[in-house]
């Protein structure tokens, strides 16, 4: 299968909710699990959020997502203008944050890494920042494709 | 966000109704600092029996809550964690500071009072 989206929003804490679940509502014709949706809102819920409070810094700016499924691979890319990211393996290392101050547990990263498969940042210092993440949603079996005595079996 | 405070065992405990993310925080840190200050319990509960979602902006606030409440003298803990919240807990090794209750097991029969 093949689609394609792009959304465009300005940076307001209150799109967060928007944005992951209209990515969420994308995925869905891939039939994934409870699970795989749920990382999918996480990841997306992180880079959006990591636009908003570091990229725009609270000022108002446009976030970008552009998402494609290409067979069973979701394909998302969340972009922003805002202020960049000077060092981008140390941004990556887990509990780094350059806002302790504002309650920020520099996790974000971490989980986006761990619940995609493959997470890419590019990022220039004053020019803004671009998050690329893939995840493979799973194949489950269909119920018609059991005989009735795997069906039973459960 | 609704809570309850039970005067005799000085504990607060807090019920998340919403999706945790950094838009809702905001007005969670304010309501819990503001409970906390008030009646600065012995012991702090968060529930997390209807929360769907969370981010890192939940870790954030929960550790911030819990140095409140320390600031308090009183000590915090965390419920009825669902699979997705608790895979984020268990990655950000919060649990070690902030352990995680069975609240069904207390012998606590005010617990099953209202919230307000
Ligand atoms: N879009 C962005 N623009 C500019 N800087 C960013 C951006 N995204 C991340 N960063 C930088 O990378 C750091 C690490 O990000 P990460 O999401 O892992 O942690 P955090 O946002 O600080 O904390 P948490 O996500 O746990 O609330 C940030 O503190 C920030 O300095
Ligand atoms: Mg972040």
């Amino acid at each position: 299968m093949e689609n394609e989206m792009k959304l465009e929003f300005i940076s307001k804490s209150n799109n967060e909710a928007f944005a992951r679940i209209a990515v969420a509502a994308f995925v869905s014709s891939l039939d994934p699990t409870i699970e795989e949706i749920s990382d999918i809102k996480t990841a997306v819920s992180e880079a959006v959020t990591n636009s908003i409070v570091h990229g725009y810094e609270d000022k108002k700016g446009i976030i970008h997502i552009k998402c494609k499924i290409i067979n069973r691979k979701i394909h998302i890319e969340i972009s922003d203008n805002g202020k960049g990211i000077e060092n981008v393996e140390l941004a990556k290392q887990p509990l780094y944050t350059s806002k302790p101050d504002l309650e920020r547990s520099g996790m974000g990263f971490t989980i986006m890494e761990s619940f995609m498969d493959n997470l890419l940042v590019e990022s220039v210092f004053g020019v803004g920042t671009k998050i690329i993440m893939e995840k493979e949603i799973k194949e489950i079996p269909k119920a018609e494709n059991l005989t009735l005595e795997e069906a039973l079996r459960g | 966000m609704e809570y309850k405070y039970l005067e005799n065992q000085r504990i607060l405990i807090f019920r998340i109704t919403e999706e945790i993310d950094e838009f809702k925080v905001k007005e969670l840190r304010r309501k819990a600092d503001y409970e906390i200050e008030r009646y600065m319990p012995k012991r702090v509960i968060f529930d997390f029996n209807r929360v769907s979602f969370m981010d890192s902006s939940g870790i954030g606030m929960i550790i911030g809550r819990y140095k409140q409440a320390s600031m308090f003298g009183g000590k915090m803990e965390i419920t009825n964690l669902r699979p997705a919240v608790r895979k984020i807990f268990e990655m950000s090794g919060v649990l070690r500071l902030i352990p995680e209750i069975d609240i069904e097991h207390e012998e606590l029969p005010e617990l099953q009072q209202n919230f307000i």
